[in-house]
């Protein structure tokens, strides 16, 4: 029975010690100094928006862990000592391991803008952020945010609920124009100033104003508008968080170096999930990837390796959701802002310039390479199937009400899309859906 | 807009005020000839000696009027009853009609002007309130904004509030109607108007008041969730089925001579199905009669496994039911108060299951009973509750042993409640007023065919499905009684999860964990243990509301009748090729 220590009890870390323990007796810690229970880190904005609670976040109820033999260590881990195989905590306390876990997360970027460290202005990354953040917004007149990414669109959504008016700057053409073709992008933009935001494209900071008293009184753009503003929230990226081994033996670059068994560059010591960058990334993936879905698969694979059955990471087709507001948003496959040589992409937007289907195809073969949806939801199993099978856009657009994954009795959009399709591909005619009685009927 | 919402606020505490208010807006003066008139024959002559010192007496208020009458048949009775002159025993309710033809004042006076007050305008005072969200509350979407920051919805003051007046309302309506005569009189005009030969009940005025209910925060359902389709059409369909099957029909049938019959209702929920008096009535009508039995039958035996097969439970649940059709428009506001714990869900299983196997012992001896049978046995109180606290003991100890990882803390409050309860109902089966519910003999408990059926409908009829099921809303959720106490919600569910096509649909790997599902579900289900999982929903509690896929922020959950293969799935997490994941 070996002693397995997991630093980190976000998804990834939590994910790998449930696993660990479907695959062995080993004695398991798993290590925190944020919260004393895993709770879900893409669920902060409910909670500040008062959807939910803090509890209704943890995924399992408090029992679990007892029950499951895993050990919770509230702390913040100080240092490791790689040789000795010892974790030193903050407070004087020592824990040896036999095998270790980082899971340490990501930090929020900051690029050195002058007031970056101001009062009242911060990021949204850990449950310290979230309260942090409900102190910070007392009495807020005006906020801002930075960064054109799924973390300052959540932003803008809490602070939108508590009736504080944004200004969203924007260093992109586009709402996350460095992840979403203009399409989709601008369909986006649209929505956010339908819900008031005030978007500010193509706008950089320069500075961040001091009101005298450490605290933020307004911005200064590089074209020199100053927006007054008592809340700044900066959300241009999170990055891996090496801090605890950047300076040890472990290899690290922009975050810890793993290869394929997600082990590090010291034996016996692996990472998982947002700290991780990956020496020899599948072609089709990226060699960082802070997203939840990746800290999961990290934390069920490297479970295996740790209990003794070495097994490489082999993220399958990527896949991601997101919801902007009142928009949801799926993506299965590659869709990058601007097509890759060779390939196009076939678009299909609503009347209500809500919702959109884009996918992205090759030229010569129609082969399909991804797709994303807005206010539309498919089937990842299908999706998956048609992208792994390398099916072409015919085909697809054809079999598309098959992926079709709304609610019961919402609007089917596939008829409208084929017909789309059949006047842009003459030579690929697909049968278009039919509409059944009731539809007809609620017309 | 805001302004026209304040007004709506006003007008609606106002018409709220009003309605509590009219409770004391009437005074009682009985007289000889009302007396006489209401009065049976056979009753006039014993009654009259001690009753006529309340001739010409003014009473300000219902309760102490009420009080008086029923002591004097109190007293009447119990001397009939040391006499052994069991015949000359009363059971009519003197107190309630005597009460009705005795008020005077402004609400009899002005019933339609009251009627208009607290409805008409109370209802177009929630409307004003309730609509302009539709503009105020932005681009159509899950809006759950600030809920667990508001104090009716997150067990504040308000909650509280709100559950103590249901809950009174309840207590009052079951066990004291003719205390609320002035309320019953109020709703007369619509009585009349849907038909004049009657005049209003306490059951006419709990009809109403519930359908009034249902409409007015439906509108409020349709208006939150008017980006789903599948919640308008639902909403609809609740509305309807309360407005038409359970408030109208029955009123008109009763106004064309034929038995009162709510066609949507049945047994095991409409409990009292096969009570001698309603199989006679039924039987008795003619051919409608007889088709309304054959109907109620059929319901249950052939309608439901084959709608649950196709369907699910939620044909019946949450788009036809009455209680199902109260909690999902104005218990909407309590949904996320359901608790999802693992302990929870075990208690609600032995709670839901029992009164199911309580409900067809029941009705076994009813039809036992009205075949010509009779049972009769009798335990001392002390013996009942002797097993009632070690049934309790029992049931926390096995818990205790079986997760020794949960508190066990609710396993022992629910032990110690229902224990409690039944310690209660043998203080209370001295009191007067609750002796008649309880099975009650001298120090004697004695079950028969009847007084099992007086107990069923006094514990489960009336304090479970109403005083808990619907006074609990602020508390502990809005399906407090589906998910605890309806027989035939435990009915619907076996077969739900044994043989049906319904399933709740997890999306592949597309799942987050942020809780939404779970903390929505009015049903207590952790949805979230599923999806995240990768795992289809296949609960017999789940009665298919839809709010988990409609709050979802990712799309992960599809409620869906398909074929039964791959109903209960292999877990499927995609996305990652390096394992399969089962499990």
């Amino acid at each position: 029975m070996q002693r397995i220590v997991i630093i980190g009890n976000g998804v990834a870390g939590i994910t790998a010690a449930r696993h660990i323990r479907k695959l062995s007796d080993d004695q398991i810690t798993v290590i925190s100094g944020e919260t004393d229970h895993f709770f879900s880190r893409t669920a902060l904005m409910y909670i500040y928006m008062g959807h939910m609670k803090y509890e209704n976040t943890k995924p399992y109820e408090d029992w679990f862990w007892t029950k499951n033999r895993i050990d919770l260590k509230r702390g913040w881990v100080k240092s490791v000592d790689f040789t000795k195989k010892e974790i030193e905590l903050e407070g004087a306390e020592s824990m040896a391991y036999d095998k270790l876990i980082l899971a340490t997360g990501s930090q929020s970027n900051k690029f050195g803008w002058p007031g970056q460290d101001l009062n009242g202005v911060q990021g949204l990354y850990a449950y310290q952020d979230l309260e942090l953040m409900e102190e910070n917004t007392k009495d807020v007149k005006q906020a801002v945010i930075l960064g054109g990414g799924l973390i300052g669109v959540e932003m803008a959504e809490m602070l939108h609920s508590r009736h504080i008016p944004v200004t969203y700057l924007i260093r992109e053409e586009h709402f996350w124009g460095n992840m979403l073709p203009e399409e989709e992008a601008t369909l986006i933009d649209g929505h956010l100033a339908k819900n008031g935001i005030d978007l500010r494209q193509e706008t950089e900071l320069e500075e961040i104003l001091d009101d005298g008293n450490g605290r933020v009184k307004g911005i200064k753009t590089k074209s020199g508008e100053v927006i007054d503003c008592q809340f700044v929230g900066l959300t241009v990226g999170v990055h891996p968080n090496i801090d605890l081994v950047k300076d040890s033996k472990v290899d690290t670059d922009r975050g810890i170096l793993v290869d394929e068994n997600l082990q590090t560059s010291v034996p016996d010591v692996y990472a998982i999930g947002d700290c991780v960058q990956l020496r020899n990334p599948p072609s089709h993936r990226r060699p960082i990837e802070a997203v939840w879905y990746v800290g999961r698969m990290m934390g069920e694979t490297v479970a295996h390796t740790v209990t003794g059955n070495e097994t490489k990471y082999q993220p399958g087709v990527w896949f991601n959701s997101a919801k902007f507001f009142d928009i949801e948003y799926q993506n299965y496959g590659t869709v990058l802002p601007v097509n890759p040589e060779g390939h196009s992409s076939f678009y299909w937007e609503c009347a209500d310039k809500e919702k959109c289907i884009k996918i992205i195809y090759n030229e010569e073969t129609l082969e399909v390479r991804g797709v994303n949806l807005f206010g539309i939801r498919n089937r990842h199993e299908i999706w998956n199937k048609w992208l792994v099978e390398k099916r072409p856009l015919d085909y697809v657009i054809a079999n598309l009400p098959e992926a079709n994954f709304d609610p019961e009795f919402f609007t089917h959009w596939e008829s409208e899309i084929q017909m789309l399709f059949n006047g842009e591909f003459p030579d690929n005619q697909v049968s278009v859906r039919k509409k059944g009685f009731l539809e007809k009927l609620f017309a | 807009m805001k302004t026209i919402r304040f007004t709506g606020l006003i007008l609606f505490l106002f018409s709220l005020g009003l309605f509590l208010g009219s409770f004391f807006m009437s005074s009682f003066i009985l007289t000889e000839e009302t007396f006489s008139l209401v009065v049976k024959p056979e009753h006039k002559e014993v009654l009259k000696p001690a009753i006529t010192e309340m001739y010409g007496k003014d009473y300000a208020l219902s309760i102490p009027f009420v009080n008086d009458i029923n002591a004097v048949v109190k007293e009447v009775n119990a001397q009939a009853r040391a006499e052994q002159k069991w015949d000359q025993v009363i059971y009519d309710d003197y107190a309630g009609s005597l009460a009705r033809t005795s008020a005077s004042g402004f609400v009899p006076e002005n019933k339609l002007l009251v009627f208009f007050l607290v409805y008409i305008v109370g209802a177009l005072g929630a409307l004003m309130f309730i609509l302009p969200q539709a503009k105020l509350q932005g681009p159509a979407g899950i809006k759950n904004n600030h809920i667990f920051h508001h104090a009716l919805n997150n067990r504040g003051w308000m909650g509280m509030l709100t559950g103590a007046l249901l809950v009174g309302f309840y207590i009052l309506l079951y066990f004291f109607p003719a205390y609320i005569t002035n309320w019953i009189i109020a709703v007369d005009p619509l009585q009349k108007l849907i038909n004049p030969s009657a005049s209003s009940s306490q059951w006419f005025l709990y009809g109403f008041l519930y359908t009034f209910a249902v409409l007015v925060m439906g509108v409020r359902m349709i208006i939150k969730y008017r980006h789903s389709k599948y919640q308008i059409f639902r909403t609809c369909s609740v509305m309807f089925f309360q407005l038409a099957f359970a408030f109208l029909i029955p009123e008109i049938l009763v106004r064309l001579n034929q038995p009162y019959f709510d066609f949507k209702n049945m047994w095991p929920l409409d409990y009292d199905f096969f009570d001698a008096w309603h199989i006679n009535t039924l039987t008795q009508s003619g051919g409608l009669g007889i088709f309304m039995f054959v109907w109620g039958i059929s319901l249950f035996a052939v309608g439901v496994p084959v709608f649950v097969y196709l369907f699910g439970k939620r044909w019946y649940c949450s788009w036809v039911c009455g209680c199902g059709g109260l909690a999902e428009t104005a218990g909407d506001p309590f949904r996320q108060l359901s608790d999802k714990s693992t302990e929870a869900w075990q208690i609600e299983r032995f709670i839901i299951h029992g009164v199911l196997v309580f409900g067809i012992i029941m009705t076994g001896m009813v039809i036992y009973n009205f075949f010509g049978g009779d049972f009769y046995v009798s335990f001392s109180k002390w013996t009942v509750m002797g097993i009632v606290i070690l049934l309790g003991a029992g049931l926390y100890l096995y818990h205790r042993k079986k997760f020794p990882a949960m508190t066990g803390k609710k396993v022992r409050n629910t032990a110690i409640s229902i224990t409690g309860f039944f310690a209660l109902a043998v203080i209370f089966s001295e009191v007067s007023v609750f002796a008649k519910y309880m099975p009650v003999d001298g120090n004697n408990f004695s079950f028969s065919s009847g007084n099992i059926r007086t107990v069923y409908g006094f514990m489960i009829g009336s304090i479970f499905s109403g005083v808990v099921g619907t006074g609990f809303y602020p508390l502990m959720g809005n399906r407090v009684w589906c998910r605890f106490g309806c027989p035939l919600a435990a009915y619907l569910g076996l077969v739900q999860r044994f043989k049906s096509k319904f399933r709740i649909t997890t999306n592949g790997g597309q799942c987050i964990s942020c809780g939404n599902c779970s903390t929505y579900c009015e049903m207590g289900i952790d949805v979230r243990a599923y999806a995240q999982k990768g795992q289809n929903i296949v609960r017999s509690s789940c009665v298919g509301c839809g709010v988990c896929s409609s709050v979802c922020p990712r799309g992960v959950l599809n409620l869906e009748n398909r074929e039964e293969d791959g109903r209960f799935n292999q877990p499927i997490l995609l996305g990652n090729d390096s394992i399969s994941v089962s499990k």
